[in-house]
């Protein structure tokens, strides 16, 4: 019966399961630190996840990527992100505004929900990656999720961070990735991206006195 | 309708439980002590300890009802049918269409309803206090452990126990991350209930953290026997489901001695990298506050339902 499923598919699926795992783990995770290291997994999921995509459809760009995301994702931005941490000093547990539990139930209804709109269009796909689509669609959800309940800045931009991780898993899982051009584009704004809001953590925290981006609902000093 | 290989073969699986399930204690603590360079206690020091309570008179509180005397039969009785349904050594067993997987889990239940009520029967502060945070636990695991069964039985297409280890033992070898999911699953579910580390820690009177110790306080003599062996049985069990799920290789099929002798080596084998293993996890671990234990087994639940979903998203068409 399973037969139809070639092993390299499989790689991919279990590539695809532990990238929607990690970002289970991300929403769960208490400390910051940890928070980035498993940043840092994702991307290397993600990116061993395109490389056996390359291998098995013979895509030569998808390499590059893989390449990129390695180097970007895996390393460069945790390595910026734990530098942030250590120059801030906030080494401090993440509050979230839900407590953990309650957080990952709704996580488990946001996969479900994601699950059932990404399976029509992946019916109509034939790319050897179609049931990716569901995980890549959670794992942007996911991330959402992170990025409202989170109440200090780092823990936000990991967030977002990840978010461009679904997106990326999407791309491949979809099309077999963007042109080159556009995934050098998004490759290079969420480099400088990254870069300006460690930028503005300073300038928050010169403001506040503190990372917790609450602060920032007030815009004038009474 | 039943063959006497069949029979045979349940009285077998029956005795050797009774046999190998204080065994399996004995050793996943000497492997504890070896981790904690401590001098291990000798592999048959459960036998000692039933020889010595057996032997023992029975103290029974005023206070304590006919439900306090019953129990530690009902809760023996249990983990002997589990024991005689889970497909450890072959898959022909005759009892197991009494119970399947789920009504497994029900005999669990059974028996911690059950326990738990006879720590709240004779009315002391700690046995109460066992007794709740046990069907804390026991809430919390339940529909973890549910969860992994509905993905072995999405894959299956059965429920009963031996249809799905038959079922996984024979398919091509292929990587499922479903099964990844649901065997952790499994495993933190298993922790729970057989009062291990993360949760409770079996070796421990503090007070503060104990479970399973607290709720068998005031029992003795063969009552407290029964209970111990009936504990060690609950880990065979468990263990023993464990392997037969996630590592269905060497179980006899069909009605032949041959599998059965090859099957029973292989067990012991599994049996005792598992206890291990479990020691390892034991070792490396603190264990949880009790408020925590809902957070541990929440994330056992999740991967659960993780393990279902990605089964029937990625899997769905295999």
């Amino acid at each position: 019966m399973s037969a139809t499923i070639s092993f390299s598919a499989q790689l991919i699926n279990l590539f695809a399961a532990l990238i929607l795992l990690l970002a289970f783990a991300m929403l769960a995770q208490r400390r910051v630190m940890q928070l980035i290291n498993l940043f840092a997994y994702q991307g290397l999921a993600l990116c061993l996840s395109t490389l056996v995509v390359a291998v098995s459809t013979g895509q030569t760009h998808l390499y590059w990527s893989a390449g990129l995301t390695l180097l970007l994702k895996a390393l460069l931005l945790p390595w910026i992100l734990h530098r942030l941490v250590r120059r801030l000093q906030v080494k401090w547990d993440v509050e979230s505004l839900i407590n953990i539990p309650t957080t990952m139930l709704v996580g488990i209804g946001l996969v479900i929900v994601a699950f059932n709109v990404a399976h029509p269009i992946s019916e109509l796909s034939s790319t050897i990656t179609r049931g990716t689509l569901a995980i890549a669609l959670a794992v942007v959800m996911l991330a959402f999720l992170m990025m409202i309940t989170r109440t200090k800045a780092i823990p936000q931009v990991v967030g977002f961070l990840a978010m461009e991780n679904g997106l990326f898993l999407a791309a491949t899982s979809a099309t077999y990735g963007m042109p080159m051009v556009v995934e050098l584009g998004i490759a290079l704004d969420v480099l400088v991206g990254a870069i300006i809001l460690g930028v503005f953590f300073f300038q928050i925290r010169e403001q506040f006195d503190s990372l917790d981006i609450r602060h920032m609902e007030r815009l004038k000093d009474n | 309708m039943i063959s006497i290989s069949g029979l045979i073969g349940q009285i077998f699986a029956i005795a050797l439980a009774l046999l190998l399930a204080p065994v399996l204690s004995g050793w996943v603590g000497q492997c504890r002590a070896w981790f904690q360079n401590r001098t291990a206690p000798p592999l048959l020091q459960p036998y000692y300890m039933l020889h010595k309570l057996f032997h023992k008179d029975v103290v029974l509180a005023h206070g304590a009802s006919s439900l306090f005397r019953s129990a530690p039969f009902v809760v023996f009785g249990c983990m002997v049918l589990a024991c005689a349904i889970i497909p450890a050594l072959s898959t022909d067993l005759p009892l197991a269409p009494a119970a399947d997987a789920l009504a497994l889990v029900g005999v669990f239940g059974l028996a911690r309803v059950f326990i738990s009520l006879a720590a709240m029967d004779v009315g002391t502060s700690f046995g109460t206090l066992g007794g709740r945070r046990e069907m804390l636990v026991g809430f919390l695991a339940e529909p973890a452990l549910l969860m992994v069964i509905f993905t072995l039985a999405m894959i299956a297409q059965s429920t009963s126990v031996t249809t799905i280890v038959e079922t996984l033992a024979h398919r091509e070898f292929l990587v499922f991350p479903s099964l990844a999911f649901a065997g952790i699953a499994f495993t933190m579910v298993s922790l729970a209930e057989n009062a291990r580390v993360p949760v409770d820690n079996p070796a421990t009177h503090l007070e503060l953290t104990m479970i399973h110790e607290a709720m068998i306080l005031e029992y003795s003599g063969r009552h407290l026997a029964l209970i111990e062996w009936a504990a060690s049985l609950k880990l065979y069990a468990y263990s023993c489901l464990g392997l037969a799920l996630f590592f269905p290789w060497g179980i006899a099929e069909g009605e032949r001695f041959s599998g059965l002798l090859l099957a029973i080596p292989m067990l012991v084998l599994k049996l005792a990298i598992g206890g291990f293993l479990l020691a390892g996890i034991e070792t490396i671990n603190a264990k949880l506050r009790i408020f925590r234990a809902p957070e541990f087994l929440g994330t056992a639940f999740m991967l659960a339902v993780l393990g279902l979903l990605v089964r029937l998203m990625l899997e769905g068409s295999a």
